[in-house]
């Protein structure tokens, strides 16, 4: 204890802030004589409130929603919950006529978003990183929409593909009795009319993803493959493509996400009606509002949960192995 | 494409996007409605010259409407009504946490099954006391609907609107076309309007419940009021032969529906009758909101749906009623009590009319002197209805009607051929809904 007389505050040593009393003997003495009193109440305070908020908000509502996905609750009063085992995941993968669609309509929008947008993002990015006149008009314009809320995005969509006064409609001359083009009823038709409302969006988002990744670029590189007398196509394939590896990974995950949460554009534009079902917005239609189908609800969330986390792990694990090696 | 959702472990704690993904569902499972709970009424008074009502009347003219009775409630009994008014949607999709929470002593809310879930489930109080002196006021078919399934009264109606065929006179008379009467006539007057170049019936049906308005019409004309309920509380089988007829009927008019309807509002449908191109439409009487030439409205008018089978004619009007609740413990009973007195007269009635035209008088003993001939015609509709029924999701469970019906109907409407196995998959989901209860 006398050691403690380094620090400021002398009392700090017979009053030890709670919960360091457990660790107290196997803390060594060089490093008790760097933390002062406030030192480790600003420690704390820094990684106990977040932890604490982090536990509340993420790991006891997980949890919550794990464990209400084996129960039925009408949401009023605690003593309606009623345990029921693996039911809800039976009629959710049975008699759920809107789930399946809902899981392929999902992956679909995942793999529109990685092969148009992201691709078109790419070769924006990489026009504008040729230095043109006004790319920064170009970069404003084409990120526009990034900026935009997708609640906003899926209103002025939804106009545009009104079958009576749309725009599209009324040029093409659709809005006649016989001849109407459903854009945002027709099954066969509105996924893809609100795909191309989200990559859009999506294609300024990784324009500017990879328009970052660009500029890191070593200008070097660029100079030793001219150099060595290679093509514009040739060093963008063997040079510059291979060292937006990171940003690659980073524009994978984020379409990732950007396919797995997509709702407020859907929800907008048609509220999920067939043809546009998703996982997000039958998690929504079960649980918010008077349904009030809890457990079901969870049900599904616990599904979305398992294919995020699918996605996510193996990404993880490769991301830390990678780290660990180097 | 199938995904199986099992074999896979989930290793411990992890770094920030996976949590991102587990907070982001568990968010989405409902983590927040018990926190929810917390956010309901305002009013913490006991104070005995105050009453809190939780209104849902967020549009400037109903807002107005209440304001003027509770106005004239206070100079008539001296007690203040503190109105916390939310907006419509909200107000509905947060009706079970704000009831759970601090509500505030009255609440506004709709007639029939939605009512009852509520007073069955302990979170209203009976008035039985209110209506012992405001029964007269009330023909018996609204006492019938303000009732729980405990036989009290839980329940004050303060205004009604049917559901019937609108369509404008001066098409009609140019035309010179009849008010059908029966199913075979209305057929035929949806052929002949075709053949004139008409939209025979105006449909939109982007917000889903539309199309549940005209099951409901059919449904009741077809199979009668007495299994139209019981379908709706659950207990009939939508397998039933007599459903599959009324999704028959359903199928010979669609061709005469207006097209794009899955894309397509009631405010953008109601326009194509406001500019003649459609010569039906089968809504509410609040369509007449869409009609906002005073001269246009003045040609609007309405027809019963046609009678489709004779033993049943054209006996039940859907009317959805609107009203008043008293929550599971006001804090001033006395208040409440003379309140939902007070709103159970036809004065307070009459005070709402005279702002919202649309709507009639739930009490017989209302003035009917100033109603619009509109409002004259809705209300002997109504009141000479043996039966009355509300909205397909204010007559069954709003969980079935939301995530079962709506798609269901909006699939039939697509593919009216696959009735038979969606009526099975209807039937399946249904009985899990009403099992879990």
């Amino acid at each position: 204890m006398t050691t403690d007389t380094t620090t400021k505050s002398p009392e700090a040593a017979a009053v030890p802030p709670p919960g360091a009393a457990p660790q107290k003997k196997r803390v060594t003495q060089g490093h008790r004589r760097l933390l002062t009193r406030r030192d480790r109440i600003t420690l704390a305070a820094m990684a106990g409130v977040p932890t604490l908020l982090h536990v509340a908000l993420v790991w006891v509502t997980a949890i919550a929603s794990i464990l209400l996905a084996f129960t039925t609750w009408d949401g009023i009063g605690f003593d309606s919950i009623k345990w029921v085992g693996l039911d809800n995941f039976h009629q959710l993968f049975s008699d759920n006529p809107q789930f399946w669609p809902a899981v392929q309509h999902n992956v679909i929008w995942f793999v529109v978003l990685i092969l148009i947008p992201t691709p078109f993002g790419l070769f924006l990015a990489v026009q504008l990183d040729k230095k043109i006149r006004f790319t920064r008009l170009y970069q404003t314009a084409f990120f526009l929409p990034v900026v935009i809320s997708m609640a906003c995005i899926g209103f002025v969509w939804q106009l545009v593909y009104n079958p009576d006064t749309g725009l599209i409609n009324s040029i093409i001359g659709a809005n006649k009795p016989g001849h109407y083009i459903d854009w945002i009823g027709d099954p066969k038709l509105n996924l893809w009319a609100v795909l191309i409302a989200a990559s859009w969006r999506h294609a300024g988002y990784m324009m500017i993803l990879y328009l970052a990744g660009l500029k890191s670029v070593d200008p070097s590189l660029r100079e030793a493959s001219a150099l060595d007398g290679a093509n514009e196509w040739q060093t963008f394939k063997n040079v510059i493509f291979p060292t937006l590896r990171p940003t690659n990974t980073v524009v994978l995950v984020v379409t990732i996400i950007e396919a797995l949460r997509a709702f407020d554009l859907v929800f907008v534009f048609n509220k999920g009606a067939q043809g546009t079902e998703l996982l997000s917005i039958l998690v929504t239609n079960n649980i918010i509002g008077e349904s009030s189908r809890i457990g079901y609800g969870s049900a599904i969330a616990v599904v979305l949960l398992v294919i995020s986390l699918a996605v996510i792990i193996p990404y993880l694990i490769a991301t830390f192995r990678k780290e660990r090696r180097a | 494409m199938r995904l199986s959702p099992s074999g896979l472990a989930v290793p411990g704690p992890s770094r920030r996007s996976l949590l991102r993904g587990a907070g982001g569902a568990a968010l989405l499972a409902g983590a927040g409605i018990p926190l929810l709970s917390a956010c309901g009424g305002s009013g913490s008074s006991s104070d005995p010259k105050t009453v809190t009502v939780g209104s849902n009347a967020s549009d400037a003219v109903p807002k107005k409407a209440f304001a003027e009775i509770y106005a004239a409630f206070k100079k008539q009994s001296g007690v203040t009504v503190d109105v916390n008014t939310k907006d419509h949607n909200t107000f509905q999709e947060q009706i079970n946490s704000y009831l759970q929470g601090t509500p505030d002593d009255v609440f506004n809310w709709f007639a029939g099954y939605r009512m009852q879930f509520f007073a069955k489930k302990g979170l209203a109080s009976p008035i039985d006391d209110v209506w012992a002196k405001i029964g007269g006021n009330f023909p018996d078919a609204m006492k019938k609907l303000s009732k729980g399934e405990d036989g009290k009264y839980y329940f004050v109606p303060l205004y009604t609107y049917p559901w019937a065929i609108f369509y404008r006179k001066s098409v009609f008379q140019k035309h010179g076309y009849e008010v059908p009467t029966t199913w075979d006539k209305f057929v035929a007057l949806c052929k002949q309007m075709k053949k004139d170049g008409l939209v025979p019936i105006a449909f939109g049906d982007k917000d889903a419940w539309p199309a549940m308005g005209t099951f409901d019409q059919i449904n009741f004309r077809v199979n009668g009021y007495d299994f139209h309920v019981e379908l709706m509380a659950g207990k009939a089988a939508w397998t039933d032969a007599k459903v599959k007829a009324a999704f028959d009927h359903w199928a010979e008019i669609l061709p005469y529906h207006q097209d794009g309807f899955m894309g397509r509002t009631w405010q953008d449908a109601a326009q194509s009758l406001v500019s003649k191109k459609a010569g039906m439409y089968l809504l509410g009487s609040f369509v007449a909101q869409q009609f906002t030439d005073k001269a246009d409205l003045d040609d609007l008018d309405f027809f019963a749906f046609p009678e489709i089978n004779p033993a049943y004619g054209q006996d039940t009007v859907e009317a959805p009623t609107d009203g008043f609740m008293v929550s599971k413990a006001p804090k001033n009973h006395a208040g409440v009590v003379k309140l939902l007195e007070y709103l159970g007269t036809p004065e307070a009635e009459q005070i709402y009319l005279k702002a919202d035209s649309s709507v009639v008088a739930a009490s017989t003993k209302a003035d009917t002197s100033a109603y619009s001939p509109l409002q004259k015609k809705a209300f002997e509709m109504i009141s000479g209805a043996k039966s009355l029924t509300q909205f397909m999701d204010r007559d069954s469970r709003p969980d079935f009607t939301s995530t079962v019906m709506q798609p269901g109907l909006q699939k039939f409407l697509q593919n009216p051929k696959g009735v038979d196995s969606l009526l099975s998959s209807i039937e399946r989901q249904k009985k899990q809904i009403f099992a879990s209860s």
